[in-house]
């Protein structure tokens, strides 16, 4: 079993022991086009699945981060304020929020990478 | 460039000791500031030029805007007609324009009367009963009629009533306005031909409902053929109808919000009656509404007494004030002028010509563009991008007409029509010009084809070529005092 | 065809045949019959444009304007002089006639214009960052208002000094009674200041932010410092409402410690034109600027490497953002902002500081001579700058009356805002030391 999931809005979360990394897909970082800021929700914020936890802007949009699953904002990358593109750079490789799990059963409703790709495939 | 008086800014033209302002002497004991008893200013960083410098400063940089005494300006939505000068100068007579608002109501006699003949012009266009000239633009005249259908709710005991009803083709202003007033937000897909679809509009409807905001004609420009059954609807469950008057140019004289079954509504005079855009605003957004609400209007109401004219503040009632004093008064007096010099048969004739001239380039246009619904249209019409050179953006298109001479249509709006291209004539462009502006958008079709770079570093005959968004957006350099921090 | 509409006669018939309808009607054919006006609307014209000038100096006729009567009437609209060269620019049509400036390309002027009055306003301010400008001075304090209450979380309440102008007030409350939040009023000291004593009872952990009019509504300079100390200690927003001709000689606010600084900016050369258009000034930090509603302007570069500008930071906007706007305003009064950008260069650093010491000596000047009157009671004890409120000993609506017949505006009579026998009086630099002492001998006339 994979560690990573991923959603219809284009997040994907990687558990990694306690904590779960949340961020964009390549797919929705090449959508927005160029990021330009990345809002970051605070430490210790409590979010149900499907909250916001962060906003990702280009000049021409804006965009929503919603949390795969529901738990407790533990940590929010820092990097991004001053370097929002790091996002375009490498999506995977950038995490936006980190969250403590309230309920991992939630995992469950999630698609893994697998379905991801036959989602977009859909999408396209 | 070697002009620096073309390029710099006005702080890089001051000097020390120049100054524009000429002042009387001082002719009483000049106060001590110390005994003021508070912090006093140390420095202050404003630039110092002589009058010529500062003329020469703004013509200079006057010349780099596009504008509808320079040419065409087909933004769809946005009415850009031809602001006719009489109304500039009504709105400078001195006994109109140097009254302070406070000024006891028997020295504001002839105002009064001005103002309250405007709210009877545009009750006879809207087919509304009573105006407020409150509301200073289009989104804040929305915000203005949200809270009257609001009261209304909870007048009626029905605080529940927390929903609005949209169609996702709306102007950004609409949802952005519902929230702000407290709403809650019902976004309902559009048929194909972006009207309300009736099935969907019949799901959402409950005990909840406040209302429902449309504009008629739609976004598309397509006329809402069913509004009273959509009316029906709504007010069968309890909500009222709310007009947004964007796209009255359409139809005065030829149809009325009030006859369709509209609640409340505002206009844009900055459209429809052509007071200027002025670069942005300032525009005026009256709203009108039915009888039954009138006592929740802004106070205070203009009214007449007999022969006298008063501001009437006694609706307990009230949503109270949204703007301090009256309105923007002066656009108002533009208004009132505009619509005195067409008269009723006038306005009639303008919506007619503004109809007529959207579908003369809708005709022929759809030849090269792809225009997704194929219908009698208003007075604006959306294509979607050139049949011959699909993968061609629309942005590349709006950008390489700047080189014809054109100001580009709207673009990407409405949302529901990708690549849109709005256009929206106005009659007051003659014939010719929509010639020329259809031969533009051919040979720009053709180029699509044949040399699509060419559209893709458009424009290239503009004062400045395409702009970096994301670097503005990244360094954020807001101020003089931020460039200067930026350089260091 | 009215004179406006360029294509009639034989053009008109060749377009109907080109679209290859046969007349206007049947453009209008999908309007169902039942809701198709018939008849004509009930407005008469069209006048010419002799008939339209006469109807208007009739009605311009009928109202007497500050031409005519010696204006001490201020409440938030002054009677500043507004130097000649503001219309000759505002009247290119260039300016005028142009849209908002979303194709950048082609409106290189209206963007310059507005990074340089935000430039201006910062620099006036003290602050760091401003809008383009939004429609008056009650907007923008209610905008701030809702960008207070929308910065800190669960917060349900404003603190409003009653020193804030009452339409003002009104308008706050009017919002905010729709956002089910409150407003709570801060009384005022005999001085006449913000009773910040007063404030600290009404804290509460709903709290968003303290707003105060500096000076205040009633003439009184206020100590803004302190709004900011209390501001800070309690941890919400200190919002201050100014009047931009103050600055000219009051320490900038920003200098002081305040968050949000928001305003009429009638008084940079904008006429008194009844109330409006005017503009609403709002400047704050820069680590706030996500939060700001309304347009900004950024420096930019073009893809030559010249310098740009263009609208920036439209995520927050409501054309992208929507339901989730900062605001849903969307036009900004572009050309009174230009107005107040013409005005703030033409004056300068002297000429601004020129107008604000001339309007509070002459201020002065009246205030001493009706004090030595005995007719009149100071309400307030506290320091004042151009405005200042006196209780009348007799009665205020006749003298009043008398003093128009004579010629003059003498000064709002605060009945309006249920404070019976108080005069609120306004002293710009345009007032003369005769038109003064002709005031004061009318006044002792009168009484």
């Amino acid at each position: 079993m994979s560690n990573l999931y991923f959603t219809e809005d284009h997040e994907w979360l990687r558990v990694e022991g306690d904590k779960a990394y949340v961020g964009i897909t390549d797919f929705a970082q090449e959508q927005l086009g160029d990021i330009v800021y990345v809002e970051l929700p605070e430490e210790d914020d409590e979010v149900a699945a499907g909250d916001s936890v962060g906003v990702v802007e280009s000049v021409k949009s804006a965009s929503d981060v919603l949390a795969p699953a529901s738990g407790r904002v533990v940590e929010v990358n820092e990097d991004l304020e001053d370097s929002p593109e790091l996002i375009n750079e490498d999506a995977m490789g950038n995490w936006i929020v980190a969250l403590e799990l309230s309920d991992k059963e939630e995992l469950s409703a999630l698609m893994d990478e697998e379905d991801y790709k036959a989602f977009l495939g859909e999408e396209a | 460039m070697n002009n620096t008086n073309y390029n710099t800014l006005i702080f890089e033209k001051s000097h020390p000791g120049k100054h524009a302002y000429s002042l009387p002497e001082l002719d009483v004991p000049a106060v001590d500031l110390d005994s003021l008893e508070t912090p006093l200013r140390k420095e202050l960083d404003l630039p110092e030029v002589s009058e010529g410098d500062l003329i020469r400063h703004y013509v200079n940089i006057s010349t780099k805007n596009f504008s509808i005494d320079k040419g065409f300006y087909p933004l769809g939505s946005c009415t850009m007609k031809y602001n006719p000068k009489i109304n500039e100068n009504i709105a400078r007579i001195p006994g109109l324009s140097k009254l302070h608002p406070y000024q006891p109501e028997s020295t504001l006699q002839g105002t009064l009367a001005l103002l309250y003949e405007l709210q009877e012009y545009l009750a006879e266009v809207s087919g509304m009963d009573v105006m407020s000239l409150q509301p200073a633009a289009g989104a804040h005249g929305e915000l203005s009629g949200l809270m009257v259908i609001k009261r209304y709710h909870e007048m009626m005991g029905n605080t529940n009533r927390k929903k609005i009803i949209l169609p996702d083709s709306a102007h950004g202003t609409n949802p952005a306005t519902v929230a702000m007033v407290g709403f809650e937000l019902v976004e309902i897909p559009s048929d194909e031909d972006g009207s309300v679809d009736i099935d969907e509009l019949k799901a959402v409807v409950d005990e909840d409902l406040a209302g429902l905001m449309l504009t008629n004609p739609n976004t598309l420009g397509l006329f809402e053929g069913h509004i009273q059954e959509v009316a029906d609807i709504i007010h069968e469950a309890g909500g009222l109808l709310y007009y947004d008057g964007a796209n009255m140019n359409a139809i005065m004289g030829r149809a009325r919000p009030g006859d369709m079954g509209f609640d409340v509504m505002h206009f844009n005079v900055h459209k429809t009656f052509s007071t200027p855009h002025g670069g942005g605003g300032p525009g005026a957004g009256p709203i009108g509404v039915k009888n039954f609400l009138a006592k929740y209007l802004p106070v205070p109401q203009i009214e007449k007494k007999g022969e006298e004219y008063f501001l009437n503040y006694d609706y307990p009632e009230s949503i109270g004030k949204v703007k301090a004093f009256y309105g923007n008064y002066g656009i108002l007096v533009r208004a009132f002028s505009y619509i005195a010099t067409m008269g009723g048969e006038g306005l009639r004739e303008a919506s007619d010509m503004a109809v007529l001239n959207a579908n003369y380039l809708m005709e022929r246009l759809k030849k090269t563009y792809n225009l997704p619904i194929d219908k009698v249209c208003k007075h604006e019409f959306v294509l979607s991008g050139i049949k011959d050179a699909p993968k061609v953006s629309t942005l590349d298109i709006a950008k390489r007409l700047l080189d014809y001479g054109f100001h580009a249509p709207t673009v990407y709006f409405p949302l529901i029509i990708p690549e849109a291209m709005m256009i929206e004539p106005t009659e007051t462009e003659s014939k010719a010009t929509l010639d020329g502006f259809m031969d533009a958008l051919e040979a720009i079709a053709k180029e699509a084809v044949e040399n699509p770079e060419l559209l893709a570093s458009a424009p290239h005959t503009t004062p400045v070529r395409r702009v970096d968004e994301v670097y503005a957006a990244k360094a954020l350099i807001l101020s003089y005092k931020d460039m200067l921090n930026e350089e260091n | 065809m009215h004179r406006y509409i360029p294509n009639n006669g034989a053009l008109l018939d060749e377009m109907l045949k080109d679209i290859g309808i046969s007349s206007m009607d049947e453009l209008f054919r999908d309007i169902p019959q039942d809701l198709q006006f018939k008849g004509n609307l009930d407005i008469p014209g069209a006048l010419s444009e002799m008939e339209l000038l006469e109807k208007t100096t009739k009605l311009a006729e009928l109202n007497k304007s500050s031409d005519q009567l010696v204006n001490f009437l201020g409440a938030g609209v002054y009677d500043h002089f507004v130097p000649l060269v503001i219309d000759h620019i505002i009247s290119r049509s260039e300016f005028y006639t142009s849209y908002t400036p979303y194709q950048a390309e082609v409106s290189q002027g209206t963007l310059q214009a507005i990074f340089e009055y935000q430039s201006l306003i910062t620099q006036l301010t003290g602050m760091e960052v401003s809008n383009a400008s939004m429609y008056d001075g009650s907007n923008a304090a209610i905008e701030a208002a809702i960008l207070s209450l929308n910065a800190k979380r669960k917060s349900d309440t404003v603190l409003i000094s009653e020193g804030v102008h009452p339409e003002v007030i009104e308008v706050i409350k009017t919002y905010l009674h729709f956002r089910q939040t409150n407003v709570k009023l801060v009384p005022l000291t005999a001085e006449g200041k913000t009773d910040l004593a007063k404030a600290e009872e009404l804290m509460g952990d709903g709290v968003a932010s303290i707003m105060v009019q500096n000076p205040n509504f009633f003439g009184v300079i206020e100590d803004v410092g302190a709004v900011a100390d209390f501001a800070k200690s309690n941890k919400i927003m200190s919002i201050d409402y100014v009047d931009p001709i103050s600055l000219g000689i009051l320490e900038a606010p920003g200098n002081q410690g305040v968050d949000v600084v928001v305003g009429d900016g009638q008084s940079l050369g904008n006429g008194l034109n009844f109330g409006g258009p005017y503009l609403g000034i709002m400047a704050m930090r820069k680590k706030d600027v996500r939060k700001i509603p309304g347009r900004v302007v950024g420096l930019s570069k073009d893809v030559d490497g010249n310098r740009a500008f263009v609208l920036t930071l439209q995520a927050r906007e409501q054309h992208i953002r929507r339901f989730k706007a900062t605001s849903n305003i969307c036009s900004n009064q572009s050309l009174n902002m230009l107005v107040a950008s013409i005005y703030l260069n033409t004056m300068g650093k002297e000429g601004l500081r020129e107008v604000a010491v001339q309007s509070a000596s002459k201020a002065a000047y009246l205030k001493k001579a009706l004090l030595d009157t005995g007719l009149f009671e100071e309400v307030y004890s506290g320091k004042t700058f151009k405005e200042f409120t006196l209780a009348y000993k007799g009665d205020l609506d006749a003298l009043l009356k008398g003093l128009e017949e004579e010629g003059f505006l003498g000064g709002v009579n605060l009945e309006r805002f249920g404070r019976k026998g108080q005069l609120l009086i306004a002293v710009t630099e345009k007032r003369t030391k005769a038109q003064m002492d002709a005031y004061v001998d009318a006044v002792r006339r009168l009484s």
